[in-house]
């Protein structure tokens, strides 16, 4: 093995995993506080075509990703309102906007099938983003860098601000944090709508660097592997930053298996990987019943309060 | 000129949808005055006191501070004012530690390490024992209290509302607390004292409001008053003894447990180890102890739910029935009631003739060959219902549509009415209300006279005193040795529940044997 496939693996399973990445960040958050939102494919989905649309028709790509997390959380925010204040049934709901986010992304996309953009490139100057060894660290979209930053971030708000202890009572015990005078409502809304706004970002990073082309749902189920990869990391940061790039080399692998055609496995068997893998560790943990990697107590109830 | 109450309130109501909870509520707490708000379940005194601390608001009536007319819109408002709040049921965080749920109590944000040395500020100088580096999850009831305690206290509180405090506590933890508060009373702090145990409200409180229909019905002086003048002005009507006849024929054993032991179920429970005790017919045999002692395991394993090793371990008129599950042990006779009893004793999305069926159905032939009986199950319902007076709109009402106080009434009548040979009961009057407490126990006394064999499990001393022939104390799941109840002491009780690390009483309360 050469040193330039090393480096060229190691570029591709960092960029294929960004996008998990953010997205579970953003779960990681809504789940903390108590609400899960399977709707994570479809607001990457609407993320995907706004920030595609808006990057083609203005030329501007910041413009674009703005977008992108304003229709995320858009998208979240419909979400927060049936399951927050109408007291829909999480689950349904969220599977309901994973089939919206793909029924609108492929309406709003009809007009793009098949253009390309110009995809977004490294932040770093040229010597160092393209130099054959440094573009390992320096090479990627300024997707990768706030990917990482963003969930070191949510790490420390989570476990070290006071705005993080009220976000996790909320998800712990709704009734108790009420009780004691804190919104829980409104805390729900803000972490839900900001799932969305990554999600979003997550979905942008598809449609603007990945494969910076439009095709109906391109995101293919990788909305699915983040909600997984929140459950694997057992609800803490430092494990979803670690997780993710373990998911990222096993779908690295079937992109190399589908390419290079004499690997011992089919690729269908690596497309399976992650979700095989998930899966596995699923059951481990669950059947582990440890006190490290419990879920929110409240996850996935609804905030009923008694007075 | 006299000082201005720290706390009044003017005809305050309140009302929910069918029900006027609050009905021109009146109040006034002097500074420093430890003031009782009594009443029954279902009174309003709970009510009345969210609307002090801000979390619902009044329909219509002033409240007052210290003279002025103020509005509290949520509880921080209520914090800011000085109120300070110990619920019944604590708003906690099992999975965080101590520091953690105290910081989440405090409106500003402090740093961990000021905030533990504040922690420990408050906590000697009111004699308050607890690490505030713990997690909730293994905290006993008596500590998770405290922290609530330590929380409102750090706020300096000027009124300080105290929810049924005493309920999950020992006599020993119960006179710490007293003594607590006490001290803050003699600091001017006001103290509204919410309970329906009258003999702790004549020894501790300065003034009583009593609530009835969510009316001020009376407002006495407790030290002037007795338990039972008290208990009278709460219910609305005489209080009556459960008339116990003296056990006159012993009658054979009929539950016999020998060297029962199991280990713990899971990381929070108690095992059980070496139980042994035996109960006759006619007989009421009565378990003390302090909450997570070992006795929902206990009662777990009596009921079928844990298998013992040994199908002899365990013996109901003689059968074995060790190995037995739940069925097999109704079928001969052993009848049980857990504590929980929404969720463990019925299913509140099922109906109450349902419910019937699941715990009835063999004894009252509720099922013949896998079909279910249902005319039978409702008739049976029906009889529960009337029998021991469940507020309900009939058989086809939803349990979880019942109050907490009505569903016990409903589940232990349909053990009852049952006939079992032996019934095996946890805390069966918890939460329910004076009159409600009064008539189970006569349930239970009547079943008894028939001939049944009766195990009662509960945390309520009063109750077991008045109820029980004999007596043991469960502690980190060991069992005392039975006694007499006229031969032992609360004192003595209450050491026993406290294990090796309590501390001498030096008062009994108004705690009166019967």
């Amino acid at each position: 093995m050469t040193m330039t496939f090393i480096i060229d693996a190691l570029v591709t399973v960092i960029g294929i995993t960004t996008p998990i990445l953010l997205a579970a960040s953003g779960e990681l958050v809504v789940e903390k506080s108590g609400v899960i939102n399977l709707g994570v494919e479809g607001m990457m989905l609407v993320g995907t075509i706004a920030g595609f649309a808006v990057t083609f028709e203005t030329g501007n790509p910041w413009l674009g990703i703005l977008v992108a997390t304003l229709a995320g959380a858009a998208a979240a925010t419909i979400f927060a309102v049936l399951v927050l204040s109408l007291g829909a049934n999480q689950v349904a709901t969220g599977l309901a906007l994973t089939i919206f986010g793909i029924g609108l992304s492929s309406l709003i996309g009809s007009n793009y099938v098949g253009i390309a953009i110009d995809p977004l490139e490294s932040p770093f100057p040229d010597a160092l983003a393209n130099d054959s060894f440094w573009r390992v660290i320096f090479g990627h979209s300024p997707f990768v860098y706030f990917a990482i930053l963003l969930v070191l971030a949510i790490g420390w708000f989570i476990n070290k601000t006071r705005a993080g202890l009220v976000l996790r009572a909320v998800g712990e015990n709704d009734l108790s944090a009420h009780s004691i005078g804190y919104p829980v409502i409104a805390i729900r809304y803000a972490a839900v709508a900001f799932g969305g706004a990554i999600a979003g970002i997550a979905g942008a990073d598809f449609s603007m660097v990945i494969s910076p082309l439009w095709a109906e749902q391109m995101t293919a189920g990788r909305g699915w592997i983040a909600l997984a990869l929140v459950v694997f990391a057992g609800w803490r940061a430092g494990r979803l930053l670690a997780g993710a790039y373990f998911f990222g080399v096993l779908m690295a692998l079937e992109l190399y298996a589908k390419a290079s055609g004499h690997a011992i496995f089919p690729s269908q068997f690596w497309a399976a990987m992650p979700y095989l893998i998930a899966v596995i560790v699923l059951a481990l943990i669950s059947s582990r019943d440890g006190k490290d990697g419990k879920a929110p107590a409240c996850l996935g109830k609804p905030f009923i309060p008694n007075g | 000129m006299s000082v201005a109450p720290r706390l009044e309130l003017i005809d305050v109501s309140k009302r929910f949808p069918g029900v006027l909870a609050n009905d021109r509520v009146s109040l006034s707490v002097k500074p420093g005055e430890i003031h009782a708000l009594l009443g029954e379940n279902g009174a309003g005194k709970s009510t009345l006191v969210k609307m002090i601390y801000g979390i619902q608001a009044p329909d219509s009536g002033s409240v007052l501070w210290e003279g002025q007319e103020v509005r509290i819109p949520h509880p921080r408002a209520a914090r800011r004012l000085g109120i300070g709040m110990v619920f019944q049921h604590f708003s906690l965080f099992e999975a965080m530690d101590v520091l953690e749920n105290i910081a989440l109590g405090l409106d500003g944000a402090v740093s961990r390490k000021q905030l533990d040395a504040e922690i420990r500020l408050v906590m000697e100088k009111y004699g308050l024992k607890l690490d505030p580096r713990r997690q909730i999850s293994t905290l006993s009831v008596g500590e998770r209290q405290r922290i609530e305690i330590v929380r409102a206290l750090l706020l300096n509180p000027r009124l300080l509302i105290m929810d049924e405090p005493t309920s999950v506590l020992t006599p020993q933890e119960v006179d710490d607390l007293f003594k607590t508060l006490r001290r803050l009373a003699s600091e001017g702090c006001s103290i509204l004292y919410i309970s329906h145990k009258l003999h702790e409200i004549v020894e501790l409180c300065e003034r009583a409001t009593i609530l009835r229909g969510g009316k001020v019905v009376a407002t006495c002086d407790p030290r002037k008053e007795t338990a039972r003048s008290m208990g009278e002005m709460m219910i609305g009507s005489d209080l009556r003894d459960p008339a116990r006849g003296q056990l006159s024929v012993e009658g054979p054993v009929r539950l016999s447990v020998r060297e029962l032991s199991l280990p713990k179920p899971d990381d929070f429970g108690v095992a059980l180890e070496q139980i042994s005790f035996q109960v006759k017919g006619g007989e009421i045999f009565g378990i003390a102890g302090v909450a997570g002692n070992g006795q929902n395991e206990l009662l777990e394993a009596l009921c079928g739910e844990h298998l013992a090793d040994l199908h002899t371990t365990i013996e109901v008129d003689g059968s074995p029935v060790g190995r037995s599950g739940p069925s097999g042990r109704r079928k001969l006779g052993l009848c049980s009631v857990p504590e929980e009893r929404n969720g463990h004793a019925a299913i509140g999305a099922f109906s109450l003739s349902d419910n019937a069926i699941l715990t009835a159905r063999s004894r009252m032939g509720f099922e013949n060959q896998g079909f279910i009986h249902k005319a039978g199950a409702d008739e049976f319902a029906a009889n529960v219902i009337k029998t021991f007076a469940v507020k309900t709109l009939g058989p086809d009402a939803l349990a979880g549509s019942l109050s907490g106080g009505n569903l016990q009434k409903y589940v232990m009548g349909r053990e009852i009415m049952q006939s079992p040979g032996v019934l095996v009961v946890s805390q069966p009057t918890w939460g329910v209300d004076a009159g409600s407490a009064a008539f189970i126990h006569q349930a239970l006394i009547d079943l008894a006279a028939q001939g049944s064999a009766i195990v009662v499990i509960s945390q309520d001393l009063d109750e077991l005193l008045r109820l029980c022939d004999r007596l043991s104390v469960i502690n980190l799941g060991k069992l005392s040795t039975p006694r007499p109840v006229g031969d032992v002491s609360v004192q003595e009780l209450g050491l026993l529940m406290g294990g090796s690390h309590a501390t001498p009483a030096n008062s009994a309360g108004g705690i009166h044997a019967a």
